[in-house]
């Protein structure tokens, strides 16, 4: 059932991006039984928005690599929404989201909107918030980034949300090398070099992606991510960046792999949820992943919400009667 | 050389402060320029609102620089300048007013701060990225060297380094790194022959600070001099002694001035003075002491004149300055030097082992060992670790008749129509300017800049032409974009957390859990002000007590820090300010909150705000207002979370609601 809240989701209206964006992190019951709501609301209409994910190791110029983008985007009169992922202190809970002193191209303009959100309990990963928070800016904004911190886990996890995944390399961090050792080369959609201005060191990090990738080697998907030498400093190659980025899109609708995507993700999503909530021996007693897996193939009219409230009610049934 | 640091309002009404101080003895002038002048905004800019003749003078053009120096034959004055990212072109103007008194540029004498590695660091006032800047302060060197011999180009300021938290050590090492990054950057140039190179180290001078431990303070300053030699020797080849020469002034310490007793604070900068000149080898050549008052807001000509006297009396009254050095032979001091003198190196080494100090502000390197050794301090003074006299200790005592009758009664304040006039004198005067002649003055200082010529020499020719400032640097900005210095806070856990610190943690869960989602506050600063140490702690604070902490940054205009609010979905917004532009940028953002829907959210403020302007923006709807006096940060969360928790309609559940409970 439409909201008035989705409604004026749809009509763009930031103070309503704020609103739903504070709804769906509420915790308390009443609340969250809203934010399912909108979600299931969003995710049925399914935004046209091209969700992008920008990962790399602290310091490779994510955030400045982002804000070049966003300005390119505006320059191509496209709106732009972010979510950019930080660590919260083990210790206090609290957290500092720094990401506004870098993300300053769109600091009065409305056609922008930067959400900083901590990781909470999830360690270098993403929230249950982040994914709702991309759902959210997707409904309302013409491109959505998540930005998160880190190799590793989170990869993973950010490619579920996206359509696209942006690695950004540090020239000669090193950086690169990890991670292709850490086996995740396969993951992203898009390599950026950043700091071009840097020059040979930076060309020689293109070299070494493009070797690790295994030269023109096409993915399972037919998709070759290139590996693309950009200044967020100078503001060159950007414009590439962004070409690219629509160019994977394209590749997704026409490969009709772009729903798919997404599904994949929110199906491994699901299965986090149900795990987070009864533990293995909980998704173990409805039969494991096969079963989420199955249950979410066959009802793809479902919402997220809507799964996860079916599928967590078969598994209280099944852990109530052993 | 005696001076203070001054100026204010307008080029008229500074230049008339300035014949006072030199009638009254004053034996140079050291110009403050306010924030949109330092920052190369005009003052009709968006982000100057508020601050125009606010910390200084502002000079948009060449008739303000005539303005400032009318009647003040130039060949005779020494001429201090603070100014670092605009630099260049305030020694332009300064140039072509020289021109128009009749006075040889090559007569002038003076100093340019113009060390911007410490703007990354501390003072905030950059416009361009340190690469772009230290070749700007290059092209200065590299011109005057031999254009105007009498003039000091550079400055290196390792006073706001302490300023913004140094060790001693760490003053020594980052200030020498800065000096290096400079030297090399004119030594690498094609323009500048080698042979220049000793002149050039021989014209580079200090500015020091001088903190109460004048003991060790002592000891630091003849710690430089040996250093600065030992590097002039070793680095860049030198050996005429009268070039090896460590040559600084000094300002003494603001930091550890307090707003409570603030009669002590005379007292503190009678002894911190005594730092820098007890030691006749390592003496400071020119001192300026701020004014007892400081941390309550701008002096009054009678407030520095005070300062001058304290300065007069110890060259004058005191037996100083007829002995040599008497601490030759000492034991104590020589080896405390010595320790400083070995740590620094060890320091500097690292910074010059990651590239420098360009790349050590790049890398956050710098500013995050000095956010580090703030945050201790403020934690010893938390602690009592650190004693401050009337501020943790001894704070009960008979009250001041200095201060009585009101706060405003011993400050200064700017007249708010300064900048409306400033405003009306700007606009007379680009309407009576020859639009071609800047146009193409502007054309051919972006074409020099930009095929790597010097800026200086088309630079003259823009302040002739009639450019302004904000015209001048908008041009460089096109070549060099813009930056944003890293903040240096690093995010690590502390030790064990004080019974304080817990309590208002567990305090910050309970609200937390309350509202639904974590606390989440919004730290920046309006205007142009960039002296961030104070909000940056507050940030560090906040996410210690366990609230979500977006740091906004520096120089936001209040619609940017509206729409902050609004798309971070924040429960508070601490707003933190030291040019005393407050009472516009504050009430700005409240507008801004309520035209947006967000009337209710609470807004704290902090910073150098007189009492009786401190009750004016709390009757306009800011909860609570900090000031310096308030230095026991864990106090300040407390209040914070409460003014939350209030704001949501949650109870006091920590029980300290006695102003409502007393309703019977």
């Amino acid at each position: 059932m439409p909201t008035e809240l989705g409604a004026r989701l749809r009509a763009r209206d930031p103070a309503a991006v704020a609103q739903a964006l504070n709804l769906i992190e509420d915790a308390r019951p009443a609340k969250r039984e809203a934010a399912s709501a909108l979600l299931a609301e969003l995710e049925a209409r399914g935004g046209e928005a091209l969700r992008v994910g920008v990962t790399g190791a602290p310091g490779a110029g994510k955030s400045t690599l982002i804000d070049a983008l966003v300005r390119e985007l505006r320059a191509r009169k496209k709106t732009v929404g972010i979510v950019a992922v930080d660590p919260s202190s083990q210790k206090s809970g609290g957290a500092l989201l720094g990401d506004r002193l870098r993300l300053r191209s769109g600091a009065a303009d409305d056609g922008v909107f930067l959400r900083s959100m901590a990781a909470r309990d999830r360690l270098g990963g993403l929230s249950a918030a982040t994914r709702a928070g991309v759902e959210v800016l997707a409904s309302a904004f013409d491109v959505v980034f998540v930005e998160t911190v880190g190799v590793g886990q989170s990869e993973a996890e950010v490619m579920h949300l996206v359509h696209s995944l942006v690695f950004v390399a540090q020239p000669g961090a090193g950086d690169s090398i990890q991670f292709m050792k850490a086996g995740l080369i396969e993951v992203p959609d898009v390599f950026v070099v950043n700091k071009s201005d840097l020059g040979a060191m930076a060309e020689r990090t293109c070299s070494e992606l493009q070797g690790g990738l295994g030269l023109n080697d096409a993915g399972a998907d037919g998709w070759t991510p290139p590996v693309l030498l950009a200044s967020a400093r100078d503001a060159k190659g950007i414009d590439a960046v962004v070409d690219a980025l629509y160019a994977h899109r394209h590749h997704l609708a026409e490969t009709g792999t772009l729903r798919a995507r997404l599904d994949r993700g929110r199906l491994a999503w699901l299965v986090t949820a149900l795990r987070e909530r009864y533990g293995s021996y909980g998704v173990e007693a409805i039969g494991g992943v096969e079963a989420v897996e199955a249950h979410f193939a066959t009802n793809r009219a479902q919402t997220f919400p809507e799964i996860l409230s079916v599928l967590s009610n078969e598994i209280e049934a099944a852990l109530g009667t052993t | 050389m005696i001076r203070t640091y001054s100026g204010h309002s307008s080029a008229e009404q500074s230049n008339e402060l300035y014949r006072t101080n030199l009638a009254k003895g004053q034996t140079g002038l050291s110009v403050a320029f306010d924030l949109p002048t330092q920052t190369g905004y005009d003052s009709d800019h968006p982000l100057a609102r508020g601050e125009v003749g606010k910390v200084g003078v502002p000079v948009c053009h060449i008739e303000d620089m005539s303005a400032l120096f009318r009647e003040i034959p130039l060949d005779k004055m020494n001429t201090s300048m603070t100014i670092n990212a605009t630099s260049n072109w305030m020694l332009a103007l300064l140039i072509a007013v020289a021109e128009r008194q009749g006075v040889s540029p090559s007569a002038l004498k003076g100093t340019t701060q113009n060390d911007i590695i410490k703007e990354y660091l501390s003072r905030g006032t950059y416009v361009f990225p340190p690469e772009a800047s230290v070749r700007m302060t290059a092209d200065m060197i590299a011109h005057t060297v031999d254009e105007i011999p009498g003039w000091n180009p550079v400055n290196v300021c390792s006073y706001h380094l302490q300023e913004a938290g140094a060790t001693p050590v760490q003053e020594i090492a980052y200030s020498m790194a800065t000096a290096l990054a400079l030297l090399d950057a004119v030594a690498s140039r094609d323009d500048v022959s080698d042979e220049v190179i000793p002149r050039v180290f021989g014209r580079i001078s200090f500015f020091l600070n001088a903190s109460i431990r004048f003991v060790e303070e002592t000891c630091k300053c003849r710690a430089m001099t040996k250093m600065w030699e030992e590097i002039g020797r070793e680095r860049y080849g030198i050996t005429d002694p009268k070039l090896l020469r460590f040559r600084y002034g000094v300002q003494v310490n603001s930091l550890g001035l307090t707003e409570a007793q603030p009669e002590n604070n005379a007292i503190r900068i009678a002894l911190e003075a005594l730092g820098v000149t007890l030691s006749k080898n390592a003496r400071a050549r020119a001192m300026q002491l701020p004014a007892w008052n400081e941390a309550l807001g701008l002096p009054r000509p009678w407030d520095q004149q005070w300062s001058l006297r304290i300065q007069q009396i110890l060259a004058y009254e005191t037996d100083l300055l007829e002995y040599p050095d008497i601490f030759e032979g000492s034991v104590v001091v020589e080896q405390r030097t010595n320790e400083l003198i070995e740590q620094s190196r060890e320091e500097m080494q690292k910074v010059l082992d990651m590239g420098g100090a360009v790349a050590a502000v790049e890398n956050a390197y710098m500013k995050q060992r000095l956010v580090e050794s703030q945050s201790q301090r403020l934690q010893n003074i938390e602690t009592g670790d650190q004693t401050l006299v009337g501020v943790n200790a001894f704070t009960e005592g008979e009250e001041s008749p200095l201060t009585a009758g009101g706060s405003l009664a011993s400050i200064l304040s700017v007249d708010e129509s300064a900048e409306r006039e400033q405003i009306e004198r700007l606009e007379a005067f680009r309407s009576q300017r020859s639009q071609s002649d800047v146009s193409s003055a502007l054309q051919n200082l972006h074409d020099v800049v930009n095929a790597g010529g010097n800026a200086v020499p088309p630079s003259i020719r823009a302040a002739k032409a009639g450019a302004t400032t904000g015209e001048w640097t908008d041009t460089l900005r096109k070549i060099f974009g813009e930056y944003r210095a890293p903040t240096g806070i690093v995010v690590r856990e502390g030790g064990e957390a004080s019974e304080m610190t817990s309590s208002v943690r567990k305090r910050v869960d309970e609200v937390s859990q309350t509202l639904g989602r974590r606390v989440k506050l919004l730290v920046g600063k309006p205007g142009l002000d960039g002296h961030s140490n104070g909000a940056e702690q507050i940030a560090v604070k906040a996410r210690d007590v366990g609230m979500e902490v977006v740091y906004d940054g520096i120089r936001l205009t209040p619609a940017e820090l509206v729409k902050s609010a609004r798309d971070e979905g924040v429960h508070a917004i601490g707003l933190s300010i030291l040019s005393g532009s407050h009472s516009v940028l504050v009430i700005d953002v409240l507008d801004g909150l309520r035209e947006a829907g967000l009337g209710d959210l609470p807004v704290i403020v902090g910073g150098i705000i007189p009492e009786d302007d401190a009750l004016k923006l709390k009757a306009a709807g800011v909860r609570h207002v900090y000031t310096p006096r308030d230095f026991d940060f864990t106090r300040i969360m407390g209040e914070i979370v409460e003014t939350v928790a209030e704001a949501a309609g949650l109870d006091n559940e920590a029980g300290g609601g006695a102003a409502t409970s007393n309703a019977d």
